[in-house]
């Protein structure tokens, strides 16, 4: 139970982490451009999927919240700033799809809501990766970091590494999904995206070896993990050649691959902590009753239902948008 | 542990879920009228179903982006402001919610998309099929959220064991007596105000004098659902006030402003409660009628609120006028709907203006009741969140403090006037034009404002008629 559980929760993450991820990555390249048009085109690449991806959010937070209840009460209050940012972030951006098109001399006030809101939501979602690769600050089991204990240089690090992962991300959505000058330039974008990865990974390891941080300890004992990071090189060679190829199909999916791997890497550096060296899996996992209880049910029934809702919605909505006006 | 951190994470709570609770009360109405509305134009052919459906979903666009932002909120909340209780109560709290997500919010946003931009992508059925499958998750999310505030308000089916609620037996919270007269209230109080804010603007319009056949469409449909719909509301309220009155003493007794023992009970209908004094200046009660009402009978003994010890007394005055307001709101609602529809059958609707003028004018009145219902509800749960188990005080995050409570109270009440101001806006704007509509927005490039249709799309891209294709 507690195995399947942790399961959901790895892949509901990662589903959030790669739809919610262009969709906030479109969020971003959205404030750096000016043409209106291309605005309205960046936007409605996402917008009929955008409510979906992130309620993939709700579900890690639930699944964490009933599986793990240990795991979620410590974690949020943990990061009690940043996760209140996020979704204040989430909101501005959220209600800009809806306002936008509502709007008429205000709009700008939402374009800035959406591209600063993606950005905020982004950044702390990456801060608060890195707090917990960094480790957080407790004493005999209670946190005693303060309001401010997941701010550090790495965690800023991590938190401007997840935004350019996610534009990048963003980018190769754009050229999957658009034609004309959107795809052109998300197209530029893209190499300079992708080496801001590249660095941004190596100056992590770098650091993690300077540091001597706890989790590279656990990869020193288990090199087999090394494979992850091996398939994510694949993956980074091939969106290299993809992109002088000018294909728009592979792009996404190779960064959807690399991020796979990061994922898959991270998680398993983790393992079999859920929050690294204070709460184990086992430690943080509910009762066997509630899991059951979401098992037999939700589980086993409505989790393949809800997959099967992402493949209707991009089914429906598949293909190139044109440069288009409102959707009303 | 942080007094005024306490206070202030109260107060975000109340007032986040205060914002939130606005939105689907309305929204879960409205799916459901839309999925009506679309059957009667796939039925009848009419053209004007199909106007009114398409001028609601804007407004139920913009409504249901605002809920659904300010809902995530409250998912989250539960850990950064309450993380003793989350911990304690996830195991059954968090179940709830996990089902109310994989079952309700998920279908409700994935259809959603549908639902506003794939018109002209799905076939008729698909599109159908996909406004019921919204209004079938708002109406499932009203019932996980009720069960989760219900076990909150009458904890059963659970075990404490090393701090944590275990439960043992689900059967008994979902299918207990408390969830299934307050998932009903909440459910027809959702309807309601669907009910009105569409009767509310068919009024609008005939007293502006213009859309008179939506406007007695949406006029005769709203009045007729509410006229309905409002005496078994008032039933199931009595019936929910049963339930405190059996589960939830102290909470009575405040509502009742009954503040010692009393045989045969009498019932308080107005005054002031004075808690200083334990009494209530200016009071108005009818003798006896305060047995009837709590047990049926004209001779039981109906406690009061010196049988408590004070440190376990809810407040007495806010649970006291809210019940009230609620309550007068639900009656004047009545009356309205009563006589609007008696009016409307006789075809003198149209001609009664000062009726239109209470119908117009009634549109917050639902949701007036629903938060001062709320209100009644969970003040008057105080001092505990898990009833009689976990006080309120014991819940809060330890190591919370009370500045960054503050930073975050600002932020949240910033951001949330901020995008209400404007949402609100926005949505009378829609109103005020009216189903014929203004284009929302200057269209920016040639093609008219039908952007999926088929004959506008740009060449080049590939276009879709049907889901299965
Ligand atoms: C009786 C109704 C009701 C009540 C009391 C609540 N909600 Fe709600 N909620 C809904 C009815 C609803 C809804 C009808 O399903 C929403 C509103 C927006 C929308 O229109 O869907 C929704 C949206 C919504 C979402 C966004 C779902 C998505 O991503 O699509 C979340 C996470 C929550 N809610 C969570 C909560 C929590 C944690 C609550 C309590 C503390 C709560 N809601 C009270
Ligand atoms: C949607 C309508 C709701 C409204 C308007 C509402 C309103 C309120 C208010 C005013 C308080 C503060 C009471 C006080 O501190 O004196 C409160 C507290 C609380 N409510 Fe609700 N509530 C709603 C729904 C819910 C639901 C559905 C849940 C749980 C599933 C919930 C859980 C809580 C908790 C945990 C508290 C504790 C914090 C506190 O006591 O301040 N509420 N609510
Ligand atoms: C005679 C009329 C009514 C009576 C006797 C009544 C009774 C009650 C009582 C006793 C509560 C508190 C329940 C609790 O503490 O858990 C309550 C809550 C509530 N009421 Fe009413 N009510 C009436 C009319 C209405 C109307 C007309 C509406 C809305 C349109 C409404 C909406 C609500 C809501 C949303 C709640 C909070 C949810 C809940 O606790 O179930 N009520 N009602």
């Amino acid at each position: 139970m507690v195995m399947f559980w942790v399961a959901l929760l790895a892949i509901s993450i990662l589903i959030y982490l790669l739809l919610d991820g262009f969709d906030l990555g479109v969020g971003m390249l959205f404030g750096l451009t000016k043409s209106k048009s291309d605005r309205n085109e960046m936007l409605h690449t996402v917008a009929p999927v955008w409510d979906g991806n992130e309620t993939w959010l709700v579900v890690a937070g639930v699944i964490l919240w009933g599986a793990f209840p240990a795991a979620y009460s410590m974690l949020l209050s943990v990061f009690y700033i940043p996760v209140i940012v996020m979704l204040l972030g989430l909101i501005l951006r959220g209600v800009a799809f809806e306002f936008r098109n509502k709007a008429l001399a205000s709009r700008w006030v939402w374009d800035f809501c959406f591209s600063a809101g993606s950005l905020a939501a982004t950044f702390m979602q990456g801060a608060m990766v890195g707090a917990l690769v960094e480790g957080l600050q407790f004493t005999n089991g209670e946190y005693s970091g303060g309001a401010l204990g997941w701010l550090s240089a790495f965690s800023v690090l991590c938190g401007v590494g997840l935004c350019l992962g996610y534009a990048l991300l963003g980018a190769c959505w754009l050229v999957r999904k658009s034609e004309g000058s959107v795809r052109a330039t998300a197209r530029r974008q893209i190499p300079f995206l992708a080496i801001g990865v590249l660095v941004f990974l190596v100056v992590v390891f770098a650091h993690a070896l300077a540091e001597n941080l706890p989790i590279l300890q656990r990869w020193i004992d288990r090199p087999y993990l090394f494979v992850f990071p091996a398939v994510g090189a694949g993956a980074a060679l091939v969106l290299a050649t993809s992109i002088l190829r000018h294909d728009d199909y592979w792009p996404f999916h190779m960064v959807a691959t690399i991020f796979v791997t990061a994922f898959g890497t991270l998680a398993l550096s983790f393992w079999p902590y859920m929050i690294p060296s204070v709460i184990t899996i086992e430690e943080a996992a509910a009762p066997h009753s509630s899991l059951a209880f979401m098992f037999w049910g939700e589980g086993l029934f409505v989790f393949p239902l809800m997959l099967l809702y992402i493949v209707i919605g991009y089914r429906v909505f598949r293909g190139k948008v044109g440069p288009m006006t409102d959707h009303y | 542990m942080d007094a005024t951190a306490l206070l202030l994470s109260r107060l975000q709570f109340a007032f986040t879920i205060s914002f939130h609770i606005i939105f689907p009360s309305f929204t879960i109405g409205l799916a459901a009228w839309l999925t009506v509305l679309e059957a009667l134009h796939l039925r009848t052919g009419k053209p004007v179903y199909r106007g009114l459906f398409e001028f609601w979903l804007k407004i139920f666009g913009v409504a249901f982006g605002m809920g659904v932002v300010s809902g995530v909120v409250m998912a989250f909340q539960f850990g950064t402001n309450w993380s003793v209780l989350s911990k304690m109560s996830g195991p059954i709290q968090g179940p709830l919610l996990s089902y109310e997500t994989f079952t309700a919010f998920m279908l409700e946003a994935s259809f959603f998309g549908i639902l506003i931009f794939g018109r002209n992508r799905v076939a008729p059925w698909f599109y159908l099929f996909s406004t019921a499958m919204v209004g079938l998750g708002t109406t499932l999310s009203a019932f996980w959220i009720m069960t989760n505030n219900s076990w909150m308000q009458a904890p059963v089916g659970y075990v404490l064991q090393n701090g944590q609620f275990v439960p043992d037996d689900w059967v008994k919270i979902l299918f207990n007596r408390v969830v299934w007269v307050r998932f009903p209230h909440m459910l027809i109080a959702s309807y309601l105000t669907g009910a009105f804010c569409v009767a509310a603007t068919g009024a609008w319009y005939l007293l502006r004098r213009t859309y008179y056949a939506e406007a007695r469409v949406m006029l005769r449909m709203g009045l007729s659902l509410a006229a309905v719909l409002l005496p078994i509301q008032l039933f199931i309220g009595h019936l929910v006030g049963d339930y405190v009155h059996d589960y939830q003493p102290a909470k009575f007794a405040a509502i009742e402003a009954r503040w010692h023992d009393e045989q045969p009970a009498s019932e308080v209908l107005i005054a002031i409660p004075d808690p200083s004094t334990e009494s209530n200046k200016y009071a108005i009660s009818i003798p006896v009628l305060g047995s009837i009402i709590g047990s049926m009978s004209l001779t039981s003994k109906e406690v009061g609120l010196t049988s408590f010890p004070p440190q376990d007394r809810p407040p007495v005055i806010i649970p006291f006028f809210t019940f009230r307001i609620m309550v007068g709101c639900g009656l004047v609602m009545l009356g309205l709907a009563w006589l609007g529809t008696y009016l409307s059958f006789k075809h003198r609707l149209e001609r009664s203006r000062l009726l239109l003028w209470g119908i117009f004018l009634s549109f917050p009145l639902p949701w007036i009741a629903i938060l001062t219902g709320w209100y009644t509800a969970e003040v008057g749960r105080q001092p505990w969140t898990v009833y009689g188990v976990l006080r309120t005080a014991d819940s809060m995050t330890p190591f919370l403090t009370a500045s960054a409570a503050m930073t975050t109270l600002i932020l949240f009440v910033a951001v949330y006037a901020f995008i209400f101001s404007f949402g609100t806006y926005y949505i009378y704007r829609l109103l005020r034009a009216g189903p014929g509509g203004i284009p929302t927005a200057a269209p920016e490039t040639a093609a008219p404002n039908r952007p999926m249709s088929l004959a506008d799309r740009p060449a080049g891209a590939r276009s879709y008629i049907s889901a299965g294709e």
